[in-house]
């Protein structure tokens, strides 16, 4: 489900034994989308922090072990995923949006 | 304030965009926002580099805040209207500088930068020159700021808002989930302290909800509005974008930030502190 793609900004400089890391980039037919934003709900769809995306659609959130839900929004169009978010494993996932 | 003194939405500003009296100013907790795109006409302020002192930990005095807005080209007689990403968070907080400094006309962009942009509405690059002024600041006021002493005595009297996420309230987490863990001492909150989440002011899309919204959603977590209250969260910015939400959109008088916040709070030594939900 989540892990699949290496596609968000690198951890170099990231203390990433003690941060539970959930990162990723957002994509819109297969492509980076380069304006929008990510927002990171808790297990109860409750909003906990939003980012705007990177020219390369990369984000990155730090949050405490358990599931959640990256919500994407860019011009037009939306799109979801839920990740499990483990300290010391940092979550590299992939948001794909449509209209 | 009335909701529709401190509100402007997005047609507002396309209609106004020609007046030299109407100044836009884009505040973002990314300060590198501005340099990819902002709305034209926009000029920057940098929330950490501008507004806060650089040596003590307090934001910039009457002076400082005079030679910044005198050196942005923006009068006291100016219609300053802020905006910003992430639902307005740190263009709230600018707000609240202009508000605790005497700015007669300042408004927040509805929506902010984000509901902008999802909107396809025009960004440019091309930075604005505007002429410096003499802008002259009012004394702070202290009727919207509180302190730490003020915070300590109003637990089981005052109503404290804590507007940080549920896992920073109950100690999981010490600071927002897109920012490195660090900070306070202690995880926790103020005894007595409710925990209504400050983006639940907000709609999916930036712009504040409905009075009536604000007005249930402050009921429903048993908040008393009709009592002096106080808003805190991490480091006070959150906290000025619920103020926004009380004092300013439901009108209420008796509303203040307290700015020293958690990173505060939570590094005194001997205060109580409260864990769990």
């Amino acid at each position: 489900m989540c892990g699949a793609t290496r596609g968000g900004p690198s951890v170099e400089g990231i203390d990433v034994a003690k941060e539970t890391v959930i990162q990723g980039i957002v994509v819109r037919d297969g492509e980076p989308v380069s304006s929008g934003y990510a927002r990171l709900l808790d297990e109860g769809g409750d909003f906990t922090a939003e980012v705007p995306l990177s020219a390369t659609g990369q984000f990155r959130f730090f949050a405490r072990p358990g599931t959640w839900t990256v919500r994407a929004l860019v011009p037009g169009a939306s799109g979801e995923r839920k990740v499990f978010a483990q300290q010391g494993e940092p979550v590299d996932t992939q948001v794909e949006v449509a209209a | 304030m009335s909701r529709e003194k401190a509100l402007v939405d997005a047609s507002w500003v396309e209609a106004n965009s020609g007046d030299p009296k109407v100044v836009l100013v884009e505040v973002d907790e990314d300060v590198s926002a501005y340099d990819k795109g902002h709305i034209p006409g926009a000029v920057r302020l940098d929330w950490k580099s501008e507004l806060q002192d650089p040596v003590i930990r307090d934001f910039v005095n009457k002076e400082q805040f005079e030679k910044l807005l005198s050196s942005k080209g923006i009068a006291n007689d100016d219609t300053v209207v802020l905006y910003g990403g992430n639902n307005n968070w740190f263009a709230a907080y600018a707000y609240w500088y202009f508000s605790l400094y005497g700015h007669a006309d300042v408004r927040l962009l509805d929506g902010g930068r984000k509901k902008w942009e999802l909107d396809g509405r025009e960004l440019t690059a091309d930075v604005p020159t505007r002429a410096a002024t003499t802008y002259t600041a009012s004394e702070p006021r202290t009727d919207i700021r509180a302190f730490r002493e003020e915070v300590i005595a109003a637990i089981g009297d005052k109503a404290l808002v804590d507007v940080r996420s549920p896992d920073e309230f109950s100690g999981r987490l010490l600071a927002p989930a897109h920012l490195p863990q660090e900070q306070s001492q202690r995880a926790g909150h103020i005894p007595t302290a409710k925990n209504i989440p400050w983006a639940k002011t907000a709609r999916e899309d930036g712009t504040f909800r409905s009075n009536d919204e604000l007005t249930a959603l402050y009921g429903e977590a048993g908040v008393d509005l009709s009592r002096d209250i106080i808003a805190y969260c991490r480091i006070g910015e959150r906290s000025a974008h619920t103020w926004f939400a009380l004092h300013e959109l439901l009108d209420l008088p008796n509303v203040k930030n307290y700015d020293g916040s958690w990173t505060e709070y939570g590094s005194l030594v001997g205060v109580p502190i409260e864990k769990g939900a």
